[in-house]
């Protein structure tokens, strides 16, 4: 695991010296514009529109950080032939995979932290003192991280096996599927003959469920999030990445380099 | 073996096949089995790599074929070719940057597949790029890790590599800002960083100057004299000529023969060269007509049977001789004649295919 953790410090080097945590300052103008502007706008709505502003920029920034740099993370190494002289060192190549993803994580669990003080800046700016049910908002960010975790997995595997354009497209695509994989369970296509029903709901259960992971509206307007679906939520993401991690090694494992 | 034979071993199409005697010829050394031969430090068996091209890449373009070859322990080793030999493909397949065909192969003893094999080896790869983001002595730390050195070994080492390759100055530079030269000896520091036994380096001299191939010769007889072995591939035949205890030659996939530099160009000495100078203008003998004038000297090639006629005929003109040399065939001509036989029997093959 010493070699894993090497991996990751350094992925985590390298995405502060190329200034992916750049992005924090849109994020804090992006929060400062709209507590300026809810003020004048709303009435009485200023707390919902501020956490549902806040959280879907958290969830879209972290979506751009986790595609983008996640294709890279193998890509990059791959194309620059970086990663020569490291796997000549004593390091597996499962072990390189899984600091890089660990790495990234570590990123955007820093860079996630760092937007949601700032979107508590921004509430406690539009009213103050801050409430009990706010600290509802933490839930919503830990899932949000936890949905980013899964797409970064996606994002690798893709990488191990195709080109970085193809990637992005198919972690996208696998990212919008997994958004509806709830409707796709529950639909009810009166045309559709019984077997083609199934085939579909047999793919909605391979997909990534994403809408687990978004409590956005209940947290927006101060519900609470049960326990048992952030627990559930957990497993699943822990369960669903370590497949895909496993699949990305395996697929690695034989790659020829250039 | 006649006094007159070649000693090398020169492979042709058999690469490291059974010879007619019984006897297996694998890497230039004829083995009788028999024979108890210390551990090579590299063993390559029949070692095959297919690359597949084309539409559904259905097509294979053969890169490497049965390669036999061994590298022993304690020997500089160099690994000669035109580009698209083979070279780099060899040296990738023993890294496990790229898995074979077929074949096997073993470093130290253990199977390239086995990791831990990595902790005794340094591998310098071709034209190297690292993350540019990193200073060379957060990059050598970097590196470090992987063999599990402690922060003061870390630290003490790093020190001694950057001052060793000539980058102690510029350790705080990121590598970004580094020169194509600097990153080859970057390159070439983490290859050495934790004193491997076997030193494997793709193209070592390729974008230095004058002085930094000066110093990675330097590095490399220093690593020998330490008793470790090194492989590496290079283009640049009078650096193989200079460093090497025993070379090898591939071309198109195929190991064409393997030996030391001065058995692959042959002992018998093609004859000699006369060089002299003449105090007088205008004098006139023989031997002149065939000498060929550079600046004010003369230099005259001629059979050894002939040499005392011609010293006597030079004595008798006045002329001041130089020097009497033997005149050997290079190692490049050895290669280049290589190289032209196969382009040669490809455009025979190419022809006949028509």
């Amino acid at each position: 695991m010493t070699n894993v953790w090497t991996v990751a410090t350094n992925t985590f080097r390298e995405a502060v010296r190329d200034r992916v945590l750049y992005n924090l300052v849109f994020f804090a103008l992006l929060m400062m514009g709209a507590a300026i502007l809810v003020g004048q706008i709303s009435m009485g709505i200023e707390e919902s529109v501020i956490v549902s502003l806040g959280l879907t920029a958290i969830s879209v920034i972290g979506i751009f950080i986790a595609v983008f740099i996640g294709v890279g993370l193998v890509s990059k190494e791959m194309d620059k032939r970086t990663l020569y002289a490291l796997l000549a060192k004593p390091v597996e190549r499962w072990e390189f995979l899984l600091g890089k993803y660990v790495g990234l994580v570590m990123t955007l669990t820093v860079n996630t932290a760092a937007m949601a003080v700032g979107l508590y800046v921004a509430m406690w700016t539009v009213k103050h003192p801050l409430a009990k049910s706010d600290w509802f908002l933490l839930v919503a960010v830990y899932l949000i991280l936890l949905k980013l975790a899964l797409i970064v997995a996606l994002a690798m595997l893709f990488s191990c096996f195709t080109t970085p354009f193809l990637a992005i497209l198919f972690t996208l695509g696998i990212y919008i599927a997994g958004v509806f994989a709830q409707d796709l369970r529950t639909m009810q296509v009166v045309d559709l003959n019984p077997a083609t029903m199934k085939l579909l709901r047999g793919i909605s259960y391979l997909l990534p469920n994403f809408d687990n992971f978004n409590v956005m509206g209940a947290v927006a307007h101060e519900r609470g999030v049960p326990g048992r679906l952030v627990w559930q939520d957990t497993w699943y993401a822990i369960l669903y990445c370590a497949s895909v991690l496993a699949a990305a090694a395996m697929v690695f494992s034989r790659r020829n380099l250039k | 073996m006649s006094a007159g034979e070649p000693r090398f071993c020169f492979l042709g199409d058999v690469a490291g096949g059974e010879q007619a005697n019984g006897e297996r010829v694998d890497g230039g050394r004829r083995l009788s089995k028999n024979r108890s031969m210390p551990n090579p430090a590299i063993e390559i068996e029949n070692l095959s790599k297919e690359y597949p091209y084309g539409f559904l890449n259905l097509k294979k373009r053969r890169s490497l074929e049965s390669l036999n070859m061994r590298v022993e322990t304690g020997e500089v080793f160099g690994f000669l070719g035109p580009n698209g030999a083979g070279k780099s493909t060899t040296i990738k397949l023993l890294m496990r940057l790229i898995f074979p065909t077929s074949g096997t192969a073993r470093i130290l003893g253990k199977s390239i597949e086995d990791v831990s094999m990595h902790q005794e080896i340094g591998y310098l790869p071709e034209q190297p790029y690292f993350y540019d983001y990193l200073t060379a002595a957060e990059l050598l730390d970097y590196f470090a890790r992987f063999h599990g050195l402690s922060a003061a070994d870390r630290r003490e080492r790093v020190q001694r590599m950057l001052k060793k390759v000539g980058l102690e100055t510029a350790k705080k530079i990121q590598l970004r800002k580094y020169s194509k030269g600097m990153l080859q000896r970057a390159g070439l520091a983490q290859a050495i960083l934790h004193d491997p036994q076997v030193v494997v380096l793709d193209e070592p001299m390729s974008g230095l100057d004058p002085l930094g191939r000066r110093e990675v010769r330097d590095i490399i007889l220093e690593l020998k004299k330490e008793g470790r072995t090194v492989l590496f591939s290079t283009h640049i035949l009078s650096d193989a000529e200079m460093l090497c205890d025993r070379v090898g030659v591939i071309v198109g996939g195929k190991l064409r023969g393997v030996g030391t530099p001065g058995e692959m160009v042959g002992i018998q000495t093609q004859g000699l060269e006369i060089l002299f100078e003449l105090d007088g203008a205008g004098k006139k003998f023989p031997l002149l007509d065939r000498a060929t004038k550079t600046g004010e000297r003369y230099r005259v090639q001629l059979p050894e049977a002939q040499l005392y006629g011609a010293l006597d005929e030079l004595k008798s003109a006045g002329a001041r001789i130089l020097s009497v040399a033997q005149i050997k065939p290079t190692l490049e001509e050895f290669f280049m004649n290589l190289v032209d036989a196969d382009r040669a029997q490809a455009n025979a093959v190419e022809v006949s295919g028509r």
